[in-house]
């Protein structure tokens, strides 16, 4: 079972998902919790790699990082849109 | 920090409480990741040894479509079932009014969109002997279908709502079709006839792919299309700047 040799790589992988998913939950900016659940997806992606799991790898990427993070966007922007009208839509979709 | 250092003088009973839960399980979690025997495959031989009769030569396939089909077909039913619960809530939104498309964009989506479905296609293809199957392919055929949305094509706007709802059914039916078919033929709920496992497998997972990715891209696009209405008098305000994209 050689995922438990840790190399490097592994440490500095675990570590940077434990620092994502601290901020992650800490952040009280929505959408920078969106952008770090995306980053956070994409590195569980080579997680799941690390461990040979390609296929769990495939569908986390996809589905993940690529869907579950542009589904929260879209929902962010609907929230916006109906608790705080157009303006606040326009600042966010600027930023 | 100023914040959590706040948080945790105002930390009142329940919190505690939760706090010692939490602490708990995280020790139990550990217990139960370091007293597993590593190296002990349990159910890998016996997938092996039943790999010749499944039809296809990836174990993970084989698991998920074959030994415990029943499961996939549970979760393709609550795809459609998430699908059919959006749909019911609101309709899609789209800006009244259009927005002239970059053509940088506009390149990006032509080049892109055909090779994702290309991607797709092949890794549902790739299913039966490699990493792949109906939902990683079925991702990538919605991520396309989400990158034209958010492009906000002009057509997709217009896109005929019986195909789609066929398509978003079509895996799901041809799943439960061929279950039945299966029982009659076989008597077993998904067991597949002898020899024709390989073949029936990629057809349920060409099937569930489609309905996949159309099921996540209409999550995406976030209610039902709206043309049953011509587009007009919608109860959504719609007063969007036009200057998107």
């Amino acid at each position: 079972m050689s995922y438990f040799i840790f190399t490097i790589f592994d440490i500095v992988l675990v570590l940077s998902m434990v620092w994502i998913a601290w901020h992650l939950l800490g952040t009280e900016d929505i959408f920078k919790a969106v952008v770090l659940f995306i980053s956070f997806g994409l590195l569980m992606a080579l997680a799941w790699v690390r461990m040979r799991a390609p296929d769990v790898a495939l569908a986390e990427a996809a589905l993940g990082a690529g869907l579950t993070g542009p589904l929260f966007l879209s929902a962010l922007r609907r929230m916006n849109r109906t608790r705080k009208g157009e303006r606040r839509l326009d600042s966010d979709e600027t930023r | 920090m100023s914040r959590t250092g706040k948080d945790h003088k105002q930390l009142d009973g329940f919190q505690r409480m939760l706090l010692l839960l939490v602490i708990c399980m995280v020790m139990l979690l550990g217990y139960i990741i370091w007293s597993t025997p590593g190296n002990k495959p349990v159910l890998t031989d016996a997938v092996a040894q039943m790999q010749e009769q499944s039809g296809v030569e990836s174990p993970v396939t084989a698991v998920l479509l074959n030994f415990r089909g029943y499961d996939t077909l549970l979760e393709v039913m609550v795809l459609l079932l998430a699908v059919i619960g959006t749909w019911s809530l609101t309709e899609a939104f789209f800006p009244e009014q259009v927005s002239e498309i970059s053509p940088v964009q506009m390149g990006v989506v032509r080049l892109l969109a055909p090779v994702m479905c290309l991607v797709a296609a092949y890794l549902v293809w790739q299913g039966s002997h490699l990493a792949g199957g109906a939902f990683q392919g079925g991702a990538i055929f919605g991520a396309a279908g989400v990158l034209m949305l958010v492009t906000e094509l002009p057509g997709l706007r217009t896109i005929p709502v019986p195909p789609l709802r066929l398509g978003l059914v079509l895996g799901p039916l041809l799943f439960t079709g061929i279950a039945l078919f299966c029982l009659f033929i076989t008597g077993d709920l998904l067991g597949y006839p002898e020899g024709a496992g390989g073949w029936l497998i990629l057809l349920i997972e060409t099937g569930c792919a489609v309905s996949i990715g159309l099921t996540l891209a209409s999550l995406f696009a976030g209610g039902r299309p709206d043309n049953e209405f011509q587009g007009k008098n919608s109860p959504v305000s719609r007063t969007v700047s036009g200057d998107r994209s």
